[in-house]
């Protein structure tokens, strides 16, 4: 609504802007286009802002990926006393572990601020990003972008190469190909969930822990092997939320484990498209929050 | 003397009842968090029924306690304040901006005043945040709950213990903004600690060795660890309880006296801007 209403004076004197981003050649590209030229040059901003303060940047970097791989190291002494869990070794739960963590990492490197938006919307600032020449969903991902996330990123490919170099498998070219789709994968439903977050706080802002449940619970599920889990688990993170397409299916193909639910091995290979799918209603509840946004006013 | 002792005691309950209406009007966060932790109940202890079948007796615990373990440490998550959240933010802010002064000018101690305020929220957050996952627990998963009341009493106490070691753990967090200003490090380093160090990753029992050892004499183990200890019953007998409640209580004297000192430092150097 608050669209309408106020920006086409905005857009008027936008329009030299809008030109300079690229964004006058009308349409779905150009808008994407402008979209992620705008995200670069926000997030270029942050980056040379964090970098300023380039201890207290290393420091935070060193403390992110510390903190999640403590995860790892509580999963360690599980397996100091156990052989197997759920029937998987360490490095087979390594190799689940440090696929989620890097794709939750790289999704919510590139998206994460996203959760800022709440905030955005309970003080009205999201009203300026209304009126500037480049997509609001970009201007929110970009927001305040923290480099530091990129700690997770590392430390689970960290934990992933140990994992692969630890494997007992028969790698096939189609294995090993499926391992950097998995995380990229991986990352986009994340990164789709990330945004149906945000479009989620448009109607309850103050209930924006509920998308933690789906990101950092369903990676912490995602970092064990499935068959620890109950069937009924498994039907929801693989129906409802396909969570189990972010690194369950590709990697229980890697190691040449069957699904416990029984979907056929061509599913290891539908990550991709289910990232895709999972994007059509991720937008349109982010264009659908845009549009009943009504500003705080003052 | 004893009016002025009432008056007093009067002002910090005021805070407290202040701290817990101040999160009582947040009901939809609430309920949102009550969503959060009852998932993240359900997905660890389904880890832990795998990892104790697979070695029963682990830790001590047999798998109903584990279970318990999970869903009780879930309730308390928010209380205990391991992920953040609480009062320090709040506290490093005020110091960043100057705030300080105003507190620092209150006829009351600025060190009692936040506990109370934190107790306060602590207790809504154990009501509010606690009792729906533990009950959707209790519902799915054979927990290994006591039924002695007696028990539940200790249990409390211990909760409350716990409590005060999480505050002083944070007060010297929220007072060393005097000295770095931005908080946002110390925090995140503070975080990892207490997740790690709490057992709320892992029962510390289950810690192996010599490191095992340690981290159950550290601070961070009074908090969750021992409360959930003293409700499980894996103290046997009523001395080991109490030394249990003591080895709390020694920390919670400790670590309030080292903020008392700390604070003391930290207000002979403030310098307050403007005028």
């Amino acid at each position: 609504m608050a669209e309408e209403v106020l920006v086409p004076a905005a857009r008027r004197d936008a329009e030299p802007i809008r030109r300079a981003f690229g964004a006058g050649a009308a349409g779905w590209w150009g808008r994407a286009g402008a979209g992620l030229r705008g995200y670069r040059l926000i997030v270029g901003m942050w980056i040379r802002s964090t970098m300023a303060y380039r201890a207290s940047f290393v420091l935070a970097v060193c403390g992110n990926a510390a903190i999640t791989f403590l995860d790892f190291v509580a999963i360690s002494i599980m397996f100091t006393h156990v052989d197997a869990l759920g029937g998987f070794t360490l490095p087979e739960t390594a190799l689940l572990y440090g696929s989620a963590s890097a794709s939750l990492g790289l999704a919510d490197l590139l998206l994460g601020s996203s959760e800022r938006i709440g905030s955005r919307i309970r003080d009205g600032s999201l009203d300026t990003m209304l009126v500037r020449p480049v997509p609001v969903l970009a201007q929110v991902a970009a927001d305040r972008f923290a480099l530091r996330r990129v700690g997770r990123v590392v430390q689970g490919l960290a934990v992933l190469a140990w994992a692969v170099s630890r494997l007992e498998v028969e790698w096939t070219a189609a294995k090993v190909l499926l391992l950097p789709v998995m995380v990229v994968a991986g990352a986009a439903i994340f990164a789709a969930v990330l945004v149906a977050g945000a479009a989620f706080q448009f109607v309850a802002g103050d209930a924006a822990e509920v998308q933690n449940s789906f990101t950092y619970g369903g990676n912490t599920m995602l970092q064990y092997p499935p068959t620890v889990f109950a069937k009924e688990l498994l039907r929801g993170v693989t129906f409802v939320v396909p969570l189990a397409f972010v690194n369950w299916l590709p990697a229980l193909y890697v190691l040449g484990r069957p699904d416990p639910l029984g979907l056929p091995d061509w599913a290891a290979f539908a990550s991709p498209a289910v990232a895709l799918a999972l994007f059509v209603p991720a937008s349109l509840a982010w264009r659908a929050g845009l549009r009943s946004y009504r500003s705080t006013g003052s | 003397m004893h009016l002025r002792t009432g008056r007093r005691a009067g002002l910090y309950l005021a805070v407290a009842v202040g701290g817990f209406r101040r999160y009582a009007a947040y009901g939809v966060a609430t309920a949102a968090g009550v969503f959060t932790n009852t998932a993240f109940g359900f997905i660890v202890a389904c880890t832990y029924m795998a990892l104790w079948a697979e070695r029963p007796g682990l830790g001590g615990y047999d798998q109903g306690q584990a279970l318990a373990f999970v869903w009780v440490s879930q309730s308390m998550l928010a209380a205990c304040a391991l992920l953040g959240g609480g009062f320090q933010e709040e506290v490093q802010e005020r110091i960043r901006t100057g705030d300080i002064a105003v507190d620092l000018y209150r006829p009351a101690d600025l060190q009692l005043w936040w506990l109370a305020a934190d107790l306060g929220r602590a207790a809504f957050q154990l009501l509010g945040r606690g009792l729906v996952p533990l009950v959707a627990g209790a519902l799915v998963f054979p927990l290994a709950l006591p039924a002695d009341p007696v028990r539940w009493l200790l249990f409390l106490g211990s909760v409350l213990l716990g409590l005060v070691v999480s505050f002083a753990l944070r007060w010297l967090l929220a007072l060393s903004a005097f000295w770095l200003l931005d908080g946002s490090g110390v925090n995140l380093v503070a975080v990892v600690a207490s997740v790690f160090f709490s057992g709320m990753l892992l029962p510390l029992t289950v810690f192996p060795g010599g490191f095992g050892e340690l981290v159950r004499v550290l601070p961070w183990a009074a908090i969750l660890q021992v409360p959930l200890d003293v409700l499980l019953g894996r103290h046997a007998g009523a001395a080991e309880v109490w030394r249990a409640l003591g080895f709390q209580a020694v920390w919670a004297l400790l670590l309030l006296g080292a903020g008392r000192l700390v604070q003391s430092a930290a207000t002979r150097k403030v310098v307050v801007q403007g005028g």
